[in-house]
């Protein structure tokens, strides 16, 4: 047990730049023989000399310019008795570019970026949105089991991939298929995995939507909520000792960051001083829970400053915001080898997932309202159309596009064979151990004797 | 420590039990040994795997951490406090030789420091961290459960954290009551995906460590805290490692086999010693990996001696020892001459003034071989 305030003496309370320093045995019969009014009379105090820099302002004792080495912070002293309010009087305002009608709001940080980066990123968005729709549905017929849509939060996933490097390392929760579509993975790849089919690269081991691809630098999603956060240290640090110019960035909602891996997580970075972004969609709901029972304070940006990690505030449904802020937030972080916490402000439109149903613990006119007066991809499309480049027959013609694109990948990912059983084996190590050797032989000996017990699209 | 095993004498006749069945020595380099105190001892010239250093288990330990430490520049060692060399000293002069970037203290969070460990594995190091208590990794358990062992599998081997290794110290001292004496390796070998790793000696600790962070899987490395200091053995000073997933016979006998693991095989080793003077040949097998453990090498042996004993301190009910029992009954049942006998920990918290009633002592062992040969 580490006990800080055990071991520290009022003896100890002297001034980093103290030239002759008493020996401890003699500071602590001081302390012993005198109150620490009496102390500071003693004679100590004479030989100490201050610490400029001290922010101890006006509350302080009378000895503005000192502080005092506590060894667990540096601190100047103050005779007041304050507390430190639980929120700032102010909340962190909310960086945007674009106002509700897409319009580019004066005097804004308009980061650099071109027609075709800018286009390409509306691409994406709506195919996106494509996707979701109908894998949604395909779901809802019982063509797979699960899925979870991006609704709402189509900006978030998509601008800040194309703010990163394409080789730094994402962590993803999962609903951020939208980062892993920036980087190229196709909706044949989509459709694979969430059919199971024997091209899935996660080998059918999971449910639909726990993406990976080690090509694109995605870490395969898991579903238990925060536990990516802590692997991104550790991918940063890595990044840092090798030297590469790269970050890692992790996703998460609001409700992620009442576990203790994101405080874990940010503690370390901000100690081991590793390039992560921390990217946190706050879409205002944990499933059913809403944020104000989720935290209090002034949401997520608030609580970088605890960990000492640099933090912004973005509007998530701004597009352009939300990349200037990544690409503002990845510079610092791997210049200058730091984390970066951003909130993205945002709504979650769709369900939490296939087997949720909002409509429960959500007004419909919330989700009315910023289903058709919020939509990011409907602001960014604005501001496109006003720029002069996009137009609504653009705009029909990509979504008729992208809804056979669609479609033809369900069409061929749905009809596949599942994974073959072995692979029900394969890769628990890094070779199959002999006990798993005899389960397997025990296991295809019983299918061979009850055939009819097991899906016939898994191949034996 | 605790003085109640100080006494045995068993510790130094570890050293000459130290035969593994395979060629232990599989690499050789000199290591040279200067940061860890011990009494240099060469013995013969012939070759250079019998170069040995009197060591103690952390140093040992310590010596393995050094030797990867200095063979890859991929490797890193932290944890609380081992910066300094560790509450147990198994990471001494470590930092002042590979620097604050590699042998490193963290926050105090040990999910952090396992999911920490996994992101740095992954991206293809070799992260060893340590837990400074076994009784604290609970914490960590989310990541060990859901994140490490299933890193390989739920990708489909696009990404692994074979890299990572988890050292914890384990087990009674004598004095560490509910919050420094646990034995919670059955939790983790509940877990397909990882390797739980015990050794039971200083060479054994050594050649297990080495092997255990270069095998390509995620391995929890329990130390017997108990022989940190006690037990102290020569220990190559060779780059070597023991396999894993491998049984070793320490003494072979005919009456009955034994199996345990860590620092119960020195009260097995004392009560075989009892034994014999009763005339009952008992056969000690150390099983060092419990999963995926060596079933055949206990098969084998059963189907020799034809009874059973196994031995842990941590508690009987859901004990290592019960799958042990299980599988053995079922597949040596026709040979079994008496029930398979369980000598374990109570089914209670590990206390502390009754450590010495729940412990499964050298007599309970005696008593227990006893019941089983005259079964």
């Amino acid at each position: 047990m580490k006990l800080p305030g055990a071991t520290t003496t009022w003896a100890r309370l002297i001034s980093r730049r103290l030239l002759h320093r008493p020996s401890q045995s003699q500071l602590q019969s001081q302390a012993h023989r005198s109150s620490s009014s009496s102390f500071t009379s003693s004679g100590v105090l004479s030989q100490r000399r201050c610490c400029s820099g001290s922010s101890s302002g006006e509350d302080s004792d009378g000895n503005q310019d000192e502080f005092h080495d506590f060894p667990g912070a540096k601190a100047g002293f103050t005779s007041k008795l304050k507390y430190v309010p639980e929120t700032p009087a102010e909340a962190v305002p909310c960086f945007r570019i674009l106002d509700e009608y897409g319009r580019l709001i004066k005097d804004s940080h308009m980061p650099e970026i071109d027609k075709a980066l800018v286009l390409k990123i509306y691409q994406n968005m709506v195919t996106l949105q494509s996707m979701d729709s109908l894998f949604f549905e395909a779901q809802r017929q019982g063509r797979f089991s699960f899925y979870l849509t991006s609704f709402g939060e189509e900006a978030i996933t998509i601008a800040s991939a194309a703010a990163l490097s394409d080789d730094d390392m994402v962590y993803a929760q999962y609903r951020e298929p939208g980062v892993l579509m920036w980087r190229g993975f196709t909706l044949n790849e989509f459709a694979n995995q969430c059919f199971s089919n024997d091209l899935d690269y996660g080998k059918g081991r999971q449910m639909p939507i726990h993406y990976g691809s080690a090509k694109l630098n995605y870490a395969t999603v898991s579903s238990p909520i925060a536990t990516q956060l802590p692997h991104a240290v550790g991918a940063a640090y890595a990044f840092k000792m090798d030297q590469k110019p790269l970050c890692s960035a992790t996703y998460f909602g609001d409700g992620a960051t009442s576990e203790g891996d994101f405080h874990g997580a940010m503690n370390f970075a901000a100690v081991l001083e590793a390039p992560v972004l921390f990217i946190c969609r706050n879409n205002g709901y944990a499933i059913s829970t809403p944020a104000h029972e989720q935290f209090k304070g002034d949401g997520v940006v608030c609580k970088g400053q605890a960990y000492g990690v640099r933090s912004f505030r973005v509007d998530g449904n701004d597009a352009l915001a939300v990349y200037a802020t990544v690409k503002a937030a990845r510079k610092m972080a791997v210049e200058e080898s730091r984390p970066i916490l951003i909130e993205a402000l945002t709504y979650r439109v769709g369900h939490h997932s296939t087997s949720d149903d909002s409509g429960k613990y959500r007004k419909g006119d919330e989700m009315h309202h910023w289903k058709t007066m919020r939509d990011p991809v409907v602001r960014l499309r604005r501001w496109l159309e006003g720029e002069g480049w996009w137009d609504s027959d653009a705009d029909q013609q990509l979504r008729a596009e992208t809804r056979n694109e669609v479609i033809a990948a369900m069409q061929r990912a749905g009809p596949r064979m599942k994974q073959p059983l072995a692979n029900l084996f394969t890769d628990v190590y890094d070779t199959i151990p002999s006990h798993l050797r005899q389960q397997e032989k025990e296991l295809r000996s019983t299918v061979a004797r009850h055939r009819q017990d097991y899906p016939f699209d898994v191949p034996l | 420590m605790g003085g109640r095993r100080a006494s045995l004498p068993l510790v130094s006749r570890l050293c000459t039990s130290v035969k593994p069945r395979n060629n232990w020595v599989q690499k050789r380099s000199f290591i040279t040994a200067k940061d860890l105190v011990v009494e240099e001892q060469p013995s013969g010239e012939e070759e250079k795997r019998a170069v040995t250093n009197k060591l103690n288990l952390f140093s040992a330990v310590n010596q393995a951490l050094l030797t990867v430490l200095e063979s890859d520049p991929k490797s890193y060692v932290f944890g609380e406090d081992v910066g300094f060399g560790g509450v147990f000293r198994c990471t001494t002069g470590l930092r002042d030789r590979f620097g604050k970037h590699r042998v490193f203290n963290t926050p105090l969070c040990e999910q952090a420091i396992l999911g920490f460990g996994i992101g740095l594995a992954s991206m293809g190091n070799r992260a060893i961290a340590e837990i400074q208590f076994a009784d604290y990794i609970f914490p960590a358990l989310d990541q060990i459960v859901n994140e490490a062992a299933k890193y390989r599998y739920r990708s489909g081997n696009l990404f692994n954290c074979g890299g990572l290794t988890v050292r914890a110290p384990y087990g009674a001292v004598g004095h560490g009551g509910h919050y420094h004496s646990q034995s919670p390796e059955a939790f983790f070998c509940h877990v397909p995906g990882i390797k739980v790793v015990i050794p039971r000696s200083p060479a054994q600790a050594k050649g297990l460590l080495l092997a255990s962070i270069r095998d390509p899987n995620p391995v929890v490395f329990f130390e017997p805290k108990m022989l940190y200091r006690m037990a102290v053995e020569e220990v190559p000073v060779d780059d070597y490692t023991l396999p894993l997933s491998s049984a070793e016979v320490m003494r072979k006998g005919s009456d009955i086999t034994l199996v345990g693991w860590g620092a119960q095989l020195t009260l097995m080793e004392q009560a075989c010693d009892e034994a014999s003077k009763e005339g009952i040949s008992c056969e000690l097998i150390d099983l060092r990996t419990l999963i995926p453990w060596d079933k055949e090498l206990v098969e084998a042996s059963v189907n020799k001696t034809g009874r059973l004993l196994v031995s842990h301190e941590a508690p009987l009910t859901g004990g290592f020892g019960a799958e042990i029992a299980a599988s053995i009954t079922e597949s040596c049942f026709l040979r079994l001459e008496a029930p398979v006998s369980r000598v374990c920990g109570l089914d209670t918290p590990f206390p502390l003034v009754f450590e010495p009633f729940y412990m499964p002592t050298k007599n309970k062992i005696l008593d227990a071989i006893k019941a089983s040969v005259k079964f």
